[in-house]
């Protein structure tokens, strides 16, 4: 588990973590979408907005850790302004996947879960997304890039971000 | 004359470039203007590698073409629909000539009826196709037993794996007096190597919806809820797109056709946990939980999401049900064999020459789906074996793709059906490293609850790693066996349960591709790089210099057309040398063999 970030929010960030569990205040089972909204909001889940939805929330601090740090979605670090996927799924394994992760961190010198030193890109593999057709892929954001058996073409990629 | 153009926009199309393809015919037709020319969207057929795909349609007669670029999109315009010249390099097949088109010959399409026919995002176009007929039927002209009843004869069993019979589910959930009842689609589709869900939600979500409901009013469901994997965003997109529009309609919601019967439907993002495919981890995710199983009984059905009792399906398993209430249940049992009614939908990937979506009947053999369907391997290379199911699946060799496609014969080979990924390997994959990468899936993916899944998926890897790094010792097939038993038997849900399948499909497939990593320090596929060892050939090398330069780490020297010398002590056998050479110089070889 990543170290929690525990920086005060910001006049702002605190507005939007108190709008987020307002609006989902209401519906049972509340808490997943209510930590996906606010990580969509700040980016990430700092320590301070998680304390802040679990009192909202009348919850355990516990109980909210426990959540974020279940699923892989949630991220208790800052990320990078895009986020790759690296596709490790069976398709794309069998298609090279491992050289193209080699191939983006190499480029990037950074390893998979680190975030670029200008804090551009964030870099992660995924279990599968989905593409196998085009496999081996990789994502950036919402795009997705395929067929890259050669990984000579990830540097023009990253190029384009 | 009126001409139709429908871009195929599933993911596979949009990642194929099918956003540029839709935006070079808006262009050019407002460029050109041309007119009677409309321009839809549709889901995928299915036919992956193939894509972009786009359908040119008129009056009289309709074109699907494949591979499309925007540049293409420009000569459609101008020879098919300017001067009516069909782009013959370009065409895949003609509508109602499917036949003709070994991939599509011999697929059957149920789930997949509309998907790449229709626009998901209009629901004029799923109802003028038939759409929520069923439930109409089922609403003015059928008692919930009798809807309950047909599901049962159909045959129809749970799409997602475990192929539990529909039907009897259904009944079960019926006979709960407790109130509200929930019903849920499971749409967190895990499996690396599986993506039919995915592409069902975004090609004909109303076909999803339109289940759920019928399933609602058999079992006595006022609300439902369908939880969807987050990585999934079109998916999500076009349920939204759809549930709106069926409330509008009032197909959904309250008093749905004016009968009194009401249905809600409410979706549910996943946040990445693959557990969560499991019904009760799926129910405490749903709660806003962990997504962490627990004990059964009580059995959702009768003590489910809130404690309510509550029915889960599939997604397919749900896009099945208007088709069977439409068509009969007849129809539908009328293909398969033994216990395995209907149709599966496959997703047909890896090293295959025609990979996608595929919907076959039951009972077909694995040999007609990769070679018939598939067209075989795609990289020349003899096939070596077929993984089936997933991570919770398993490996099957060349010698029993005569097994048919049926829930029990796939059983007996210690793979599964699972929810359909279906994965071709050929002879550069070591089976000894498949097996590892689904034991690091699978440990990764453990929940934590039970001991023998958290800490013997963890010791299991170990031994996969140690193998694959050479370092194997004698007793370590016998000690993943054993492991894998009590895994097996010790862990309480189907992840566990499951989760040394594909290390003991390969022990029993594959053995003796263990015993020469561990007793010879040999891959046999040459895949594993601690095994593996690259020279120069001396009668081969020209001098190009080309891997000296591309080596990352200096490790090959020699003069400009002389032959080249690679230090053993320095390679770190990263493979580049081997890809770079242009006169097949580099020779890789694993305990002194080179294949």
């Amino acid at each position: 588990m990543s170290a929690i970030d525990m920086r005060p929010l910001d006049q702002e960030e605190l507005f939007a973590v108190d709008d987020i569990v307002a609006r989902n205040n209401r519906s049972p089972g509340g808490l997943i979408p209510v930590l996906q909204q606010v990580q969509t909001a700040l980016g990430y889940l700092p320590g301070q907005a998680l304390r802040r939805i679990a009192a909202s929330l009348n919850m355990p601090e516990a109980n909210v850790l426990g959540v974020a740090t279940f699923y892989t979605q949630f991220s208790l670090t800052p990320k990078g302004e895009h986020i790759i996927r690296v596709c490790k799924g069976t398709a794309c394994h069998v298609g090279g996947a491992d050289r193209v992760s080699e191939k983006v961190q190499d480029t990037l010198g950074v390893n998979v879960g680190g975030t670029t030193a200008d804090g551009k890109f964030t870099v992660t593999e995924v279990a599968c997304l989905g593409c196998c057709s085009l496999a081996p892929v990789l994502m950036i954001d919402d795009e997705v890039h395929g067929r890259l058996q050669n990984t000579d073409k990830v540097p023009g990629i990253l190029k384009t971000y | 004359m009126t001409y139709t153009i429908s871009v195929g926009l599933g993911t596979c199309g949009v990642s194929a470039g099918g956003l540029k393809v839709l935006a070079a015919f808006r262009q050019e037709c407002a460029a050109t203007g041309l007119s009677g020319i409309t321009i839809r969207e549709t889901g995928c057929r299915g036919i992956c590698h193939r894509e972009v795909i786009v359908e040119v349609r008129n009056e009289t007669n309709a074109v699907v073409y494949a591979e499309v670029t925007p540049a293409d999109a420009v000569r459609i315009l101008t020879e098919h629909v300017g001067q009516g010249h069909v782009l013959a390099d370009k065409v895949l097949y003609e509508p109602g000539r499917e036949a003709e088109l070994p991939y599509l010959e011999h697929q059957m399409r149920v789930v997949l009826r509309n998907c790449g026919e229709i626009d998901p995002k209009q629901i004029s176009e799923y109802e003028a196709r038939g759409g929520y007929q069923a439930l109409r039927k089922v609403l003015t002209a059928m008692t919930p037993e009798q809807v309950i009843d047909e599901i049962c004869a159909s045959g129809l069993r749970g799409r997602g794996g475990a192929g539990f019979p529909t039907g009897t589910k259904w009944k079960l959930a019926k006979q709960e007096k407790a109130t509200p009842k929930y019903i849920i689609c499971n749409a967190d589709e895990g499996d690396p190597g599986a993506f039919m869900d995915r592409s069902t939600l975004e090609g004909d979500p109303h076909a999803v919806l339109e289940g759920m409901a019928i399933g609602a009013y058999a079992v006595g469901a006022e609300k439902g809820v369908i939880y969807v994997r987050a990585e999934y965003p079109m998916a999500v997109q076009h349920l939204n797109t759809a549930i709106d529009a069926a409330e509008q309609r009032g197909l959904l919601g309250d008093n749905i056709m004016g009968t009194g019967f009401n249905f809600h439907v409410k979706i549910k993002e996943g946040a990445g946990a693959f557990v969560c495919g499991e019904e009760t981890a799926l129910i405490a995710s749903v709660e806003g939980r962990r997504g962490m199983p627990r004990f059964r009984p009580p059995f959702p059905a009768q003590s489910g999401l809130w404690g309510h009792p509550t029915n889960i399906n599939n997604v397919e398993t749900f896009a099945c049900v208007p088709w069977i209430i439409n068509n009969g249940a007849a129809q539908f049992n009328q293909w398969g064999v033994g216990r395995s009614r209907g149709t599966k939908v496959f997703a047909l990937a890896g090293k295959i020459a025609r990979g996608g979506l595929v919907e076959v009947p039951m009972g077909m053999t694995l040999r007609q789906i990769v070679y018939d369907v598939g067209g075989g391997t795609s990289s020349g290379l003899p096939f070596k074996a077929v993984q089936l199911g997933g991570p919770s699946g398993g490996c099957l060799p060349a010698e029993l793709l005569d097994t048919p496609i049926d829930y029990e014969s796939l059983n007996q080979t210690g793979a599964i059906m699972g929810s359909g990924g279906m994965v071709v390997l050929d002879t550069s994959s070591c089976m000894v490293d498949i097996a590892r990468f689904f034991l690091n899936f699978t440990q990764n993916e453990s929940c934590g609850k039970c001991t023998f899944c958290r800490v013997g998926t963890k010791r299991m890897l170990e031994i996969l790693e140690r193998i694959c790094n050479g370092n194997g010792q004698r007793g370590d097939i016998e000690l993943l066996e054993n492991l894998a038993l009590q895994i097996k038997m010790s862990s309480l849900c189907g992840l566990g349960q499951t989760a040394p399948n594909p290390v003991l499909t390969t022990v029993r497939y594959f053995r003796s591709e263990y015993e020469a990593h561990i007793n010879e320090k040999r891959c046999p596929a040459l895949y594993c790089k601690p095994l593996l060892r690259f020279d120069i050939s001396p009668e081969k090398c020209t001098g190009c210099t080309l891997c000296a330069r591309k080596c990352p780490v200096n490790a090959i020297h020699g003069e400009r057309k002389n032959v080249h010398i690679l230090s053993q002590d320095r390679c770190i056998k990263c493979g580049e040398c081997l890809r770079v050479c242009k006169f097949d110089a580099v020779l890789v070889s694993s305990g002194g063999r080179s294949s």
